[in-house]
């Protein structure tokens, strides 16, 4: 297939959605005319198609008697992943163009810091976003890392091809988990723009830079090369990601530098040069520290966080013959002795062989492991960022607050997925007194920006309640002051409300493990707001003592006519016994 | 007016203080002396290492207040407290000394404030001035309850209530003497006309004539103009008094040394509710639980209950209002709380009458008969039978 022939067909859902944005000004207008040429064949395609039916209808020789069934039929067809997602852009973070300039960004970043993390590397980031003169609202997304690079063989698949990638078939935290991120900005940029995804990339010294150009097709979901050339480039090793997209750039809330900023939060050890589209001189985020986070261990699944049709598939899929041995193989925190026990209520022979296993079995054995006890799964899979660099990381981008706490909670289980949840909290400085809080929203490091009605994190905060923490807090909202709350959920698996990745499901298990750690946090800024109270008071009594002294001895003098001398030793002895009687 | 006057008056100098005089009014002289002693206590510890300077003054509670029948009056108890100068009270026990400095300079000035003056005075004491008016008022209630175990009113530290009440009309001459030049002022109160006499504000210094019978503290100053329109005083050979609501000290105090001097009876006529018995009634015979420690001036022990009483209500098939709940709880309050209605029996009984029929009448309800049925009928019927008025 041909790139014109491509580009038209992802313009008729392109198209669709544009429409359903609001495009009114008469310059959009314009740009929109400007474009229909080139969109007008692949727009009368799909009625073409239509009206032909009739006509293959009557053409069609049938055995039978013709039925409703064999019309539907024609109907029913495969949908490819990248077709699916191509129309259900919302479901990835593409649904306006302020959005798309933020997902595109964050799946860039999301990508390169899981990349720098697995080879140990120091990330340093560098991000631009340009503003294509020509049209309006087409910007430049470029994301350069200094990470390992990617072989030749694969930048295809990584860049192009939905649900491909290295972190769905493992239970390890990381950013990235499906695969779609990067490739669905990719065929976002390539719907709305007709530019192709560039990939520059070098694994080391020895190794020549390319410069890649894909495209998807996204009826097979398939990468497509459109060039490939080796090219001089100034990184010894990293990836560079550029993708131009129809997007707004807005600053303030929900912007570029804004994310960027929280990123730098969540990840101290990161450094992110940032330039905007309206700026020469770069945004430098610097990090607030060189030791790289705890790797985070793979893990087998945990029995009880595995459903009926997933356990099947593993029976199928393992390389165990026996199902004691299977059980104890894929599965953590499945001895020997335990695998036998889950057979024995499964009423299952051990020594069975498991992929002759039928399906009652299969279901009985799942029974069996529900009801059995076991321990909880190892807890090394997951990294926090840590109690101290949570506090490096806010106070560095925050600048000065007047006091900060943090909490990292040990690691608990839902539904057999390990989780560890941290809070950060800072207070007063420069914030304002009299807004509700701000709350960031952390998954894996990651910044959460859209959806926080929906998100668990913002459930459990508006749960707990502030006031006997010291804050106001209207009855079912955030609280009121002159605070930032940062909480991160860290997991092999977080359970996100849907595939954008916008917000944390809530799990009970989850939203218990939140409001404790919120509450401690809670706990220790309600002792500062005291203690400040105190020595406010304090302060102020002390002042008390300068002021009315003076006036004791006035009055004394006054009415027992005494002389100066006198006096002035009334007021020395009493402000000397009073401030002895104090003490801070 | 010349420019140069005109210069002078408003290029204000500093305040200058008036030499002292001698004091030589024997009060006076009394009134210094404490004021000298307490001050002088202060100093005392105050110039002494780690001294602390403390002001003692009566606890002003009702469960320090006392009522004796023998007496008459409620009175202040033996509970003392004692505020020691410390951080938290270095600012009042400021304002206390000052405010005696004042009293004291006063004293020698021979003149007075009332309570908005002595606020006024206060800002000149810089930071420890008074910002608000009800924080002089405490200021000055504390130190008049510390003097008033000494034996000092108020007046006698010369700050003067602001309204002095009372309207007196009937068979009476006052003696005062003239502000300025001090020569006896002879005032005939049945020449007032269609006005009245006003009680001033301070009392002690009146001498009287009179040969009423007896002393009619009225309520209501519309009950009060009736009567003294239609000659009801002439005609019952009295004195009559409004009181306005809760008698002012001032009217108490003058209602007070009218009876003793001349040994004639006061009868009360008040509204039948709650508000009538425990608030302008008891003040009047017992003085009120918030002075207790100045009643023994202040209060007309001899003063009884002519009515409205709720059996008038009965008798006299008076209109009536349903009690509200502030009735009720004052009613309560009377009967639990208050010692002078807790000591008498036949007060108890009434007030519980009222509770029950809980209904209240007020003095003007006996208007249904007849605008002047009070003057012509209620009032000659009531006075036939003294003894049963409620003490």
């Amino acid at each position: 297939m041909s790139p014109r022939k491509q580009t038209s067909l992802f313009a008729s859902s392109g198209a669709a959605a544009e429409a359903a944005e609001e495009d009114t000004t008469p310059a959009k207008r314009k740009a929109a005319a400007r474009r229909a040429p080139a969109r007008k064949p692949a727009a009368k395609r799909p009625a073409a198609k239509a009206k032909a039916k009739p006509k293959g209808k009557a053409k069609t020789k049938v055995k039978g008697p013709r039925t409703k069934a064999h019309d539907l039929a024609e109907k029913q067809r495969e949908i490819s992943v990248s077709e699916f997602f191509a129309k259900n852009r919302h479901l990835l973070g593409f649904d306006s163009k302020r959005k798309a300039l933020l997902t595109t960004v964050k799946e860039a970043v999301d990508n390169a810091l899981d990349a720098c993390e697995e080879a140990d590397i120091l990330p340093d980031l560098t991000v631009r976003v340009e503003a294509v003169k020509v049209e309006e609202d087409r910007y430049r997304v470029s994301v350069a890392d200094n990470g390992p690079g990617i072989v030749d063989a694969q930048v295809n698949n990584v860049f192009a091809k939905l649900l491909y990638g290295s972190k769905f078939h493992r239970l390890r935290q990381s950013r990235g988990q499906q695969g779609i991120g990067i490739s669905a900005a990719g065929m976002y940029g390539q719907m709305t723009t007709g530019a192709p995804t560039i990939i520059r990339t070098r694994i080391s010294r020895r190794h020549d830079a390319a410069e890649i150009g894909l495209r998807i097709d996204t009826h097979k979901n398939i990468p497509v090369r459109t060039k490939h050339k080796v090219i001089d480039w100034d990184r010894a090793h990293g990836t560079e990601v550029v993708i131009e997209l129809e997007a707004r750039y807005h600053k303030g809330r929900g912007s570029v530098p804004e994310f960027l900023g929280q990123v730098a939060i969540a990840n101290p050890h990161v450094n992110i040069t940032y330039y905007g589209p309206d700026k020469k001189t770069p945004e430098v985020y610097e990090r607030a520290t060189k030791v790289m986070p705890e790797h985070a261990k793979e893990i087998k699944p945990h029995p009880h966080g595995v459903e009926l049709g997933f356990l099947m598939k593993m029976m199928k899929s393992t390389r165990s013959t026996r199902l004691s041995a299977f059980l104890h193989a894929d599965f953590s925190r499945v001895s020997t002795p335990v695998a036998r026990d889950i057979c024995k209520r499964a009423k299952v022979e051990p020594d069975s062989r498991v992929k002759s296993l039928e399906h009652k079995s299969a279901e009985a054995i799942y029974k069996a492991i529900q009801n059995t006890k076991l321990m909880n799964p190892p807890t090394d899979c997951v990294s926090p960022i840590g109690e101290s660099l949570i506090q490096k990381g806010l106070s560095k981008e925050i600048g000065e607050a007047e006091f900060f706490v943090s909490r990292t909670r040990s690691p608990s289980v839902y539904r057999g997925n390990p989780f560890q949840v941290e809070v950060g909290v800072a207070l007063g400085g420069d914030l304002p007194a009299d807004d509700p809080a701000r709350l960031m929203r952390f998954a894996n490091r990651v910044p959460l920006q859209h959806q926080p009605g929906a998100c668990a994190i913002t459930k459990s905060v508006i749960d707990v309640d502030w006031k006997g923490y010291g804050l106001q807090q209207p009855r079912g909202s955030m609280p009121i002051g002159p605070v930032i709350i940062m909480v991160h959920v860290a997991s092999a698996w977080v359970p996100f409300t849907s595939e954008s990745k916008e917000a944390v499901a809530s799990y009970p298990e989850i939203l218990k493990e939140l409001k404790l750690c919120l509450q401690e946090c809670g706990r220790q800024m309600q002792k500062h707001l005291r203690r400040r109270a105190r020595v406010a008071d304090e302060m102020k009594k002390r002042a008390y003592i300068e002021k009315y002294i003076p006036h004791i001895g006035a009055a004394l003098k006054e009415i027992l006519e005494l002389s100066d001398a006198q006096e002035k030793k009334v007021v020395v002895t009493l402000r000397d016994t009073l401030e002895r009687s104090r003490k801070l | 007016m010349s420019p140069a006057r005109k210069k002078a008056v408003r290029k204000r100098p500093a305040k200058k203080k008036p030499a002292r005089k001698t004091v030589t009014d024997a009060t006076d002289k009394h009134t210094i002396k404490c004021i000298d002693g307490t001050a002088q206590a202060v100093y005392g510890k105050a110039i002494r290492k780690n001294g602390k300077p403390e002001l003692t003054s009566p606890v002003r509670s009702l469960g320090n207040v006392k009522y004796d029948p023998k007496k008459g009056y409620l009175e202040i108890g033996r509970q003392r407290k004692v505020r020691t100068l410390t951080v938290n009270t270095v600012k009042s026990f400021a304002q206390s000394l000052r405010m005696m400095g004042v009293s004291k300079e006063m004293i020698e000035q021979d003149t007075f404030a009332t309570k908005r003056e002595a606020y006024y005075v206060s800002k000149n004491w810089g930071e420890a001035k008074f910002n608000e008016q009800p924080e002089s008022d405490a200021v000055m209630d504390d130190i008049e309850a510390m003097f008033a175990i000494q034996g000092v009113s108020r007046e006698q530290l010369r700050f003067y209530p602001e309204d002095h009440g009372g309207a007196v009309a009937g068979n009476l001459v006052v003696i005062d003497r003239d502000p300025v030049s001090r020569a006896p002022l002879r005032i005939d109160c049945t020449k007032f006309g269609t006005g009245a006499y006003t009680i001033p504000h301070s009392v002690e210094h009146l001498e009287f004539e009179t040969k009423a019978k007896f002393v009619l503290a009225i309520e209501t100053g519309g009950m009060f103009q009736r009567l003294s329109a239609h000659g009801f005083w002439d005609t019952a050979n009295c004195v009559i008094v409004s009181m306005s609501g809760v008698p002012t000290r001032a009217t108490r105090r003058f209602i007070r040394r009218l009876s003793d001097s001349k040994k004639i009876p006061v009868y009360a006529f008040v509204d039948c509710d709650p508000y009538g018995f425990s608030n302008i009634y008891r003040t009047l015979k017992a003085g009120s639980g918030n002075t207790a420690h100045l009643n023994r001036f202040f209060c007309v022990p001899q003063a009884r209950y002519l009515g409205v009483t709720p059996q008038d209500i009965v008798d006299y098939e008076l209109p009536t209002h349903p009690l509200l709940d502030v009735d009720k709880k004052r009613a309560r309050d009377a009967l639990k709380n208050d010692p002078f209605f807790q000591q008498s029996k036949p007060w108890r009984k009434a007030i519980e009458d009222l509770v029950k029929m809980g209904v209240r009448a007020e003095q003007q309800a006996l208007a249904k008969w007849g605008l002047n049925y009070v003057i012509e009928e209620y009032l000659p019927a009531k006075l036939k039978s003294v003894k049963s008025f409620l003490p």
